[in-house]
């Protein structure tokens, strides 16, 4: 009662102020709160905040914890929860009252329930799960206020594991007559599509269906959506291609209510959108790209008003210009636009430039030679941001002329950074830098030095690995590469002589293997010097113990002559009784191999890094071991799935939860397998009796990326010849930068803030025309791409030569036949795109990337001409991959027709179904069609070649590759040659690797005509999963067991096909009709059904009528086989 | 975008939303690196900021920092006219807004937050939609209020208290209809 009292009274005074006071009314909070606030405001010191609030705290818990709360008086509590969260302080007690008040409160106290769980929780939160309830509820309420709230809150967070629940109820608001319903319906169903994308699968009609909607903010909301989606499968979607642009037509031509205008500016968020999902559309497609050049065209030419706004605009239309298949205008219109955000005085303007720069120098790097002095500005700007991205963007336009320079200004830029995340990537990049074009070998190592200390240990670890490798594998000369360790031997014995104790621990490790590797190079080095100097090492308190490790490895290296010895003798005393065991194994072999110097040079044979070593990862020379231990009656060895398959079997148990503490079979450790040498690094030090990896770890671990090595329980094994091609490394021709005195003078440059110069414009031409050498003229940017005239040195090799060579000769091909001058421009254009990356692209994978544009871009214009030409439009319609081929127009009447090409069918095969032919791809020589023939047992696919020319194909070579599938070829030998006018047909068997609802298969076809280069042509298929499922028959008790021992499920309710009492059965007859299931039983209201993937992959399925509807579990030992196959049911009852 | 944080000059908290899952941990962290970041900033500099692999858009308008998490690929501007957006819908709402509003209705901020992004996204960009939304529940309600007895209603206004910074309108009455 007291209570009650107490708060009339303080209401009081502001309901008597409320007349006089208009503006109050939007100050309605909670005296509490107010008094909070208020209180908190007056506070003096952190400590005095913490008590309040603490004691704030203390009686929201008391409060909220009492049966009397009113739910009323449960949301001013949570109001003042929230804010003592927002302050920092936990008040997690509060959580489930949240949740409580959001499912037992009226509208208003449950808005702020949502809104409290919204805030406290995430996605994770494992009392998320108790919200599900009243979710459910509100869906289904009448008042359409608490509708919207569940929304909301569903849009947010849900529990992955329970979309199924509410997934129908959300779906079923796609139709309701608000279109606020409809669009918060539709955003929920974006939130599931990004956190479980299979359990929407089937509603893409119904988002084609929010695209067209009548709002247009139920419309944009689908947006989200289908960015999404076309992100992830452009293909899928072209269709919709010609509806988006005229969507944007309408947007840009004001079509739209004036309440979506922004600043006058049309629905500039609806624009945005459109704008980036027409790039990922057009990206790589020519003729997708022709439809959408109108409106972008228009889009530029509207965005005009000087505002942000029309600036977001135009950012977006230039990266769509420069993403899709280009168009000449159009992107001299881009960078007249980007010069405009560069030039701009407003600095958020000129950061945008940069950033639009830095994306479309790839393809045009002249585009920064016109912009080169505001470049130059904003090096020097006092924005470190601005700074940032120029510095990123040289790192876009660098080649062997002005790697000196740029990379002076990246290290200048890291000498005064203070964040960790900028240093190690740009760290990365000057070692990346560094290595592809380094003009010579004091450079190369004095810019490494600097990127090993200030890199320091935040650096990624394959900086250094990939350092060492590059010394340890040299190059095809033999007196470059002794250049290369001396110097670098040199270079580090100075450093320890200096201060070693402030380098890092990384840099130590690497200079410590250098030393133990080539110190022996520098003949005037004695061996027990640089001992002393690493010795200094271990005294050091920094030095890390991993640090300490890789010096000892160095030392047992090192240990000649008496000096050494010693030294030795006296380091390993010192440390064989270390605490740490890795240490002390290390001082113990040190210890005996410097006793020992025969079985020294027989472990650590000088030079050996060089030669490549085998590691046999099936560990096959404990065969002998095993078999003993077999025949002494030992167990044999079981992998751990088929452990915990049979015991689940045995104790019908699900044995699920203690999966993981299985002990991990060795073979999945194979070492061969690891990337990270580091890792290695661990295990070696950990295997303490195999002392032949361990002494030598430390070189193991630096190159065994492609790298095999042998041993075995006899120490080394016959050193064989490496299978695999190890990376070579190009001949470096001696090169001098001309801008060398700019490395001279780091230490003026160095200085944060540049002192104002007399001269300071001729200082930064100086600076320009060294910085944007290389660029300056097209003739140079040739120059560049000849290997032969590149001063690059260190560039490795391609890992697959056959593939770069394929795509420059196909850049030929189009070169000789392209029989327009349009043509000719783009392929111009794109052959330019493509030589210029080889100096201006960073990484081997967007060269590669760029050459499979330009695939893809001759493919398109292959298929244009064709289909002007009309002969047989149909059979190229549906081909969704590029055709890589001649694009000489070629007349050929008669082309073969599904009916001819299925009598081509193998005899064994004619007796099973067989799907539709489909064509893959066609060229003027070849035609590929293929189709797929469900066996019991397995499913074949059936590859046709036609030869549609007049002379005999030879040399046909197909190969296919997957991800989803398991390939292998039927037919004892593959087709070779195909006579003129004739078919020729390949078999291939498929399973199933990874189940998915479509999986595909791609593949290559490589031939030679008889006069003429080699052609190839890519093409891929696509199968449904369904393909691969056939009855699984087994009784009723298998599948109980069966059933408890598998471990991934998923649960839907289904439609159930309307037969009165048989309804069940009816449903179950449709299913296995349709996807080949077996009907293992069926009791009252239940039904058990038994499926299997090719080969012996089990799926079961448990049904059982509820409230009108199917609901149906689904279990398989294999991940993702039950939603695809939930997927598929669903479909089959929809059809039906 | 990732999330969304919005702090006095005073690097006092005043609004936050993450749309991505985030510990407690993690989430004090980030805003307290963030708030000392952007603090640190003059005025005329970038309104953009690497941080970490994320872009960070932010914007002041009178004591209240506004401050965006949006991934590298994202549209810096439009981004900073989304923080814009946002700030013209609260001054719809509260007319005149200024950080006291935002202080002692945060939750209301909020609830317009939610009708304007969700999860992360624009949801409805028209400004009448928005504010349309949030009157309809706000009227539930005013008319649930209505039929209390006067005695149960807890109070309604504060007394503003008087300190200077909090009570500049966040958007001046020029750069309403015309922000730059």
């Amino acid at each position: 009662m007291s209570d009650v009292v107490e708060k009339t009274l303080t209401a009081l005074p502001s309901l008597l102020s409320l007349d006089s006071q208009p503006g109050s009314a939007k100050l309605s909070s909670t005296s509490k709160l107010g008094n909070l606030v208020r209180g908190i405001t007056e506070l003096t010191s952190k400590h005095e905040e913490e008590k309040l609030i603490q004691r704030e705290l203390a009686s929201i818990k008391e409060q909220v914890s009492s049966p009397n709360t009113s739910m009323r008086q449960m949301k001013e509590l949570m109001v003042r929860a929230i804010y003592c969260e927002m302050l920092g302080y936990e008040a997690s007690f509060s959580y489930i009252h949240a949740i409580k008040l959001a499912q037992q409160g009226t509208a208003l106290e449950k808005r702020v329930g949502y809104l409290a769980v919204s805030l406290f929780l995430n996605e994770s939160h494992e009392l998320l799960l108790l919200l599900v309830n009243t979710v459910l509820k509100d869906l289904q309420s009448t008042n359409l206020i608490e509708v919207c709230m569940a929304l909301t809150v569903v849009s947010q967070m849900f529990p992955k594991d329970m979309i199924p629940a509410i997934l129908p109820l959300v779906e079923e608001k796609l139709n309701h007559q608000k279109e606020i319903i409809r669009r918060k319906a539709v955003l929920a169903l974006y939130k599931f599509y990004l956190i479980a994308p299979n359990q929407v699968q089937h509603i893409h009609n119904k988002f084609r269906k929010a695209l067209c909607d009548k709002d247009p903010g139920v419309m944009t909301a689908s947006l989200h959506i289908y960015l999404q989606m076309i992100q992830e499968n452009p293909e899928g979607y072209k269709d919709l291609t010609a509806s988006f642009v005229t969507i944007l037509k309408q947007v840009v031509g004001g079509k739209l209510p004036m309440d979506f205008n922004y600043h006058s500016v049309p629905a500039p968020w609806l624009q945005i959108q459109l704008l980036r999902i027409l790039s990922a559309l057009g990206k790589n497609d020519q003729s997708t790209s022709e439809i959408m050049y109108d409106v972008l065209d228009e889009s530029l030419r509207r965005a005009e008003m000087n505002h942000n706004i029309t600036y977001a605009i135009l950012y977006e239309c230039v990266k769509c210009i420069y993403t899709i298949h280009p168009k000449s205008d159009l992107l001299e219109k881009a960078a007249k636009c980007i010069g405009n955000f560069v030039l701009s005085p407003k600095i958020n303007l000129k950061y945008l430039g940069l950033k639009a720069l830095t994306y479309v120098v790839q393809q045009d790097p002249k585009l920064a030679l016109q912009h080169q002095m505001t470049i130059i500005e904003c090096l020097d700007h006092p924005d470190l941001i601005i700074k940032r991205e120029t510095l990123e963007l040289l790192f876009r336009i660098t080649n062997a002329q002005n790697v000196t320079v740029i990379v002076e200004k990246m290290l200048d830029f890291l000498r005064v950074s203070t964040d960790d995340y900028t240093t190690i990537d740009l760290v990365g990049k000057v070692a990346e830098l560094a290595e592809k074009y380094a003009p010579d070998n004091e450079w190369f190592i004095e810019t490494m030095n600097t990127v090993f200390s200030v890199g320091g240990d935040m650096m990624q670890p394959d900086i250094p690995n990939s350092f060492l490798k590059l010394l340890s594998e040299g190059f095809d000369s033999v007196e470059e590469d002794r250049k290369l360790r001396l110097f670098a031997v040199d270079s580090y014995v100075s450093l320890l002589q200096g201060e070693p104790g402030k380098l890092p621990q990384r840099f130590l490790q690497v200079i410590s293997w250098v030393l133990g590797e080539y110190s022996h190079l520098r003949a005037e080095l004695q061996p027990s010097t640089v001992m002393r100097l690493l010795s200094k090492l271990l005294d050091t308190k920094n030095t890390s113990s991993e640090t300490k490790t890789w010096v000892l490895m160095t030392m047992t290296k090192l240990c000649e002559g008496a000096a050494g010895v010693s030294v030795a003798q006296e380091v390993s005393e010192a440390y064989s009784s270390s605490l740490d065991t890795v240490l002390r194994q290390r001082a113990q072999e040190l210890q005996h191999l410097s006793q020992d110097s025969e079985l020294r040079a027989r472990v650590v044979p000088r030079d050996a890094g060089l030669e490549p070593l085998e590691v046999d990862s099936s560990l096959s020379f404990l065969d002998g071991f095993v078999s003993e231990a077999l025949a002494a009656g030992a167990a044999p060895y079981k992998p751990p799935h088929q452990r915990q398959e049979e015991l689940a079997q045995a104790k019908a148990l699900s044995l699920e939860p203690y999966g993981l503490s299985l002990p991990i079979s060795i073979s999945s450790c194979s070492i061969a397998d690891r990337q990270s040498p580091t890792l290695l690094s661990m295990s070696s030090g950990l295997s303490g009796d195999s002392t032949d990896l361990s002494h030598k770890g430390g070189s193991t671990t630096l190159k065994l990326d492609g790298v095999k090595r042998v041993w075995g329980k006899e120490g080394y094994l016959a050193q064989r010849e490496p299978v695999e091609e190890t990376a070579q490394v190009e001949v470096p021709s001696p090169f001098r930068s001309p801008s060398q005195q700019a490395e001279a003078d780091s230490s003026h440059s160095q200085t944060p803030t540049p002192v104002p110069t007399p001269e300071p414009t001729q200082e930064r031409q100086q600076l320009a025309s060294s910085l944007f050498v290389g660029l300056s003229s097209q003739s140079s940017v040739c120059l560049m791409g000849k290997s032969e005239s590149a001063p690059q040195r260190f560039k490795r090799k391609a890992k697959s030569p056959s593939s770069s060579s394929g795509a420059s000769e196909q850049i030929s091909n189009s070169l000789v036949s392209a029989p327009s001058t349009v043509d000719n421009l783009l392929c111009d254009n794109l052959l330019d795109a493509n030589i210029s990356s080889e100096l201006a692209v960073s990484s081997p994978t967007q060269t590669s990337r760029l050459s499979q544009s330009l695939t893809t871009a001759n493919g398109t214009c292959d298929v244009e001409l064709t289909n002007t030409k009309g002969s047989n439009p149909s059979l190229i319609r549906d081909i969704s991959v590029a055709v890589a081929a001649d694009s000489t127009p070629h007349e050929d009447p008669d082309k073969p027709k599904d009916l001819c090409l299925s009598s081509h069918l193998p005899a064994e095969l004619s007796g099973f179904s067989h799907s539709e032919i489909t064509p893959l791809c066609s060229n003027q020589s070849l035609d590929l069609s293929a189709c797929h023939v469900q066996q019991k047992d397995s499913l074949v696919l059936v590859v046709f070649i036609y030869n549609s020319s007049y002379s005999d194909i030879q040399q046909i070579l197909l190969e296919l590759d997957s991800d989803d599938l398991e390939v292998s070829g039927v037919c004892g030998s593959p087709v070779q040659e195909v006579g003129s006018q004739s078919v020729a047909v390949c078999q291939y068997s498929l399973s199933v690797k990874r189940p998915s609802v479509h999986v595909e298969v791609g593949g290559m076809v490589s031939y030679q005509l008889p006069v003429g280069t080699p052609q190839s042509a890519q093409f891929s298929y696509r199968l449904p999963l369904t393909s691969f499922i056939r009855p699984l028959t087994l009784s009723t008790e298998e599948y109980g067991t069966m059933w408890l021992a598998f471990s991934h499920d998923t649960k839907q309710n289904l439609t159930l096909i309307n037969a009165g009492h048989e309804s069940l059965a009816a449903t179950l007859n449709v299913l296995k009709k349709k996807l080949q299931l077996h009907i293992v039983e069926i009791i009252g209201l239940e039904g058990i059904v038994a499926c299997r993937l090719l080969q012996d992959q089990p799926c079961l399925m448990h049904c059982r009528v509820h409230a009108g509807t199917l609901a149906v579990w689904l279990r398989s030992p294999v991940p993702d086989l039950p939603d695809c196959l939930m997927y598929y049911c669903q479909r089959a009852l929809q059809e039906h | 975008m990732q999330f969304m944080l919005l702090f006095s000059r005073q690097g006092k908290l005043r609004l936050q939303k993450w749309y991505v899952p985030l510990s407690d941990k993690e989430r004090k962290k980030i805003s307290r690196d963030l708030v000392q970041t952007i603090l640190a900033r003059k005025p005329k500099m970038c309104s953009f900021l690497e941080w970490r692999d994320l872009k960070i858009v932010y914007k002041r308008y009178a004591s209240l920092y506004f401050c965006c998490a949006v991934e590298d690929q994202d549209n810096e501007l439009i981004t900073l006219e989304i923080i814009h957006r946002y700030v013209e819908l609260l001054d719809k709402y509260f007319g005149s807004v200024c950080e006291l509003d935002i202080i002692f209705n945060f939750e209301k901020a909020y609830f317009i937050l939610d009708e304007f992004l969700l999860g992360g996204e624009a949801q409805e960009t028209s400004k009448k939609n928005v504010l349309k939304a949030i009157e309809q529940a706000d009227l539930l309600q005013e008319m649930r209020s209505f039929l209390q007895p006067v005695w149960l209603s807890v109070s309604t206004s504060a007394p503003r208290p008087v300190s200077a910074s909090v009570q500049i309108p966040i958007i001046p009455p020029i750069a309403v209809s015309r922000p730059g």
